[in-house]
């Protein structure tokens, strides 16, 4: 029973972190610029629901129909007007300017929303759904489902936009995209205004479940990276593969050696994983 | 000896002069500047000469600040705990070295990222030796006078800066510096020609992280008490490699000189607009990186007609 148990929070954490890492994975793949705002950006998305809920009532799932475009606009401006100048620098300046953009957004967090935790509490609560003896709490699973939504997509984008096939030409073949018409610049913001948007959204979910604070972005951004690590780059299937093998190795490295250690699990498996498969578990060149 | 690295080495010289300032403020201040430039010059070794974006400094400073910390806990001198910590980490970060530094790029870059988180939960989890999250209280030496006692940090912090300045004049002018130039300019290359890039980058790492385990050392001895969240800092990681690139990536005497500029900016900044001083370190990044991008020595250039160079 508690290894039922332990399974089924590992599907719902999965998925979610699945949502967490996904937009991190679109970025970095495609533009190959790790966005280390990306935590932060979580962070803003659960600030907006918990302040649209606490302010006008609005319920989360409606702030997502928000954060998606308001997100995507500040992640294009962002790509636009900043990124696009060193996209061709070497690694060392592009990770060290989102860096630095990133001091100045959680800064930013901490001065105006201070760095106290705090949480939404859905007026009435959801209460939580018990089958066989397993216990799922309802926000979780309505999180879960709407992450995989979210995550289906981006799937559509990419499958069957224009505009998402540009993506993948250009994570393909940079070149024959120049070639065919595609204006890379535009397919750079766009990839950036949606791998931020991705972020924002599963913000939004997380003030569901967890407690808020700009003190959580690194967690996030440390989740977000083990689960590209362990999936492989800018797949769709391999953020959720991801997600979940990060999920069953915390809940079973939980039970086994206790929570203190969960963390220090991952990251060596991270290590691990980094030397023996740095491709990922489904990591290939293009990504459906 | 090139001009420029005996300008390093006035430079340095010149920072000792600074107790006949004989202020507390200067001498906290030096200390500070001393620990930096040693973090800066050893991230170079690294960062600059191998090309290769380590964020590992951070954790090799705490790792030296706890092994220190811990030895002298059990009553070891401070000049022998940092020694031991430092060829400590030297054989370690030999050994990781040589696992991680076959990974290039970003992936390099997480896997020396993650190593910080790594260590520093190892160091929380492990309550017995390092008190966990408690922090580590480090017995104060035998000396009872302040003022005394900050001459005497500031003096062995600044004999680590003369040596980390050294190292890298010695690793620069080395077959080791050739390789590691030949690896920055195209490692498969240097590796088809028969250079033993591995062991070169290991030799790289582990001289750039003991280097920064001494000054953990000291440091930790110099505040008398450490936690995790406070030396395993992800911003000892970033400071060196903003240092670096106000001075220019790769030349010792523009990273020295980036470790002293930024130190100066740090203070301004901490001084006057404490709530806002990441944020103004964000900004600070920012504007170096769109608009100077080959820092101070972007400057040098201008003033001074350059004279080719052969290597």
């Amino acid at each position: 029973m508690l290894a039922a148990q332990i399974l089924i929070n590992a599907l719902v954490l999965g998925c979610l972190y699945a949502c967490i890492a996904i937009g991190f994975s679109l970025v970095w793949g495609v533009l190959n610029v790790i966005n280390l705002m990306h935590g932060s950006f979580i962070v803003l998305g659960a600030y907006l629901a918990w302040g649209l809920y606490r302010s006008l009532h609005i319920a989360p799932w409606y702030a997502l129909l928000l954060a998606a475009p308001l997100f995507f606009a500040i992640g294009y401006l962002i790509q636009r007007v900043i990124l696009n100048r060193v996209i061709t620098a070497p690694v060392l300046v592009t990770l060290t300017l989102t860096f630095g953009l990133d001091l100045i957004l959680n800064n930013a967090m901490i001065y105006y929303l201070k760095a106290d935790y705090q949480k939404l509490s859905l007026v009435p609560p959801m209460g939580s759904v018990s089958l066989f003896g397993v216990v799922v709490p309802v926000d979780r699973l309505v999180a879960t489902v709407a992450a995989l939504g979210l995550t289906f997509v981006l799937y559509l984008i990419l499958r069957r936009l224009r505009v998402g096939r540009a993506i993948v030409a250009v994570r393909l073949d940079r070149d024959a995209a120049v070639l065919m018409g595609v204006d890379v610049n535009v397919t750079y913001a766009v990839a950036f205004g949606l791998g931020a948007a991705l972020a924002g959204c599963a913000g939004v979910l997380m003030a569901l479940i967890f407690p808020i604070s700009p003190l959580t972005s690194t967690a996030y951004l440390g989740k977000a990276f083990v689960v590209c690590v362990l999936g492989g780059l800018g797949s769709v299937s391999g953020a959720l593969a991801g997600g979940i093998l990060l999920a069953l190795i915390e809940g079973v490295g939980s039970a086994m050696i206790g929570p203190a250690h969960a963390t220090t699990l991952s990251f060596a498996l991270l290590i691990v994983f980094l030397i023996v498969r740095p491709q990922g578990l489904l990591g290939r060149k293009g990504f459906e | 000896m090139t001009r420029s690295n005996l300008i390093l080495l006035v430079l340095v010289a010149v920072i000792a002069a600074l107790p006949i300032f004989g202020e507390s403020y200067a001498l906290r201040l030096g200390t500070t500047a001393c620990m930096y430039g040693i973090l800066a010059l050893s991230w170079n070794v690294v960062g600059g000469f191998a090309g290769y974006p380590s964020f590992a400094t951070a954790a090799f400073f705490g790792f030296g600040a706890y092994a220190s910390g811990i030895l002298m806990a059990q009553g070891l001198p401070l000049p022998l705990a940092v020694a031991a910590s430092a060829a400590a980490s030297f054989v370690l970060a030999g050994v990781l070295g040589a696992a991680l530094l076959r990974l290039r790029g970003h992936y390099f870059a997480i896997a020396s990222l993650s190593l910080v988180e790594v260590f520093r939960e190892l160091v929380n989890n492990a309550t017995d030796l390092t008190g966990g999250g408690m922090g580590l209280n480090i017995p104060l030496s035998a000396g009872t006078d302040v003022m005394a006692d900050a001459r005497f940090f500031f003096y062995a912090m600044w004999a680590l800066l003369a040596l980390t300045a050294l190292m890298v004049i010695i690793v620069a002018g080395s077959k080791l510096g050739f390789g590691l130039a030949c690896i920055r300019q195209n490692e498969t290359a240097a590796n088809m020609v028969g250079l033993n890039t591995t062991l070169y980058k290991s030799i790289a790492f582990g001289l750039s992280a003991c280097f920064v385990s001494a000054a953990g050392g000291v440091y930790a001895a110099w505040v008398h008490y450490i936690d995790p969240s406070d030396v395993f800092d992800i911003l000892y990681s970033v400071k060196p490699i903003v240092m670096a690139l106000i001075g220019g990536l790769g030349s010792p005497l523009g990273v020295l000189f980036g470790a002293l500029a930024y130190l100066g900016l740090e203070e301004v900044v901490w001084r006057n607009y404490i709530q806002i001083h990441s944020g103004v370190l964000g900004v600070l990044i920012v504007v170096l990186l769109l608009f100077l991008p080959h820092g101070l020595m972007s400057f040098r250039s201008r003033l001074f007609a350059r004279r080719p160079k052969y290597v």
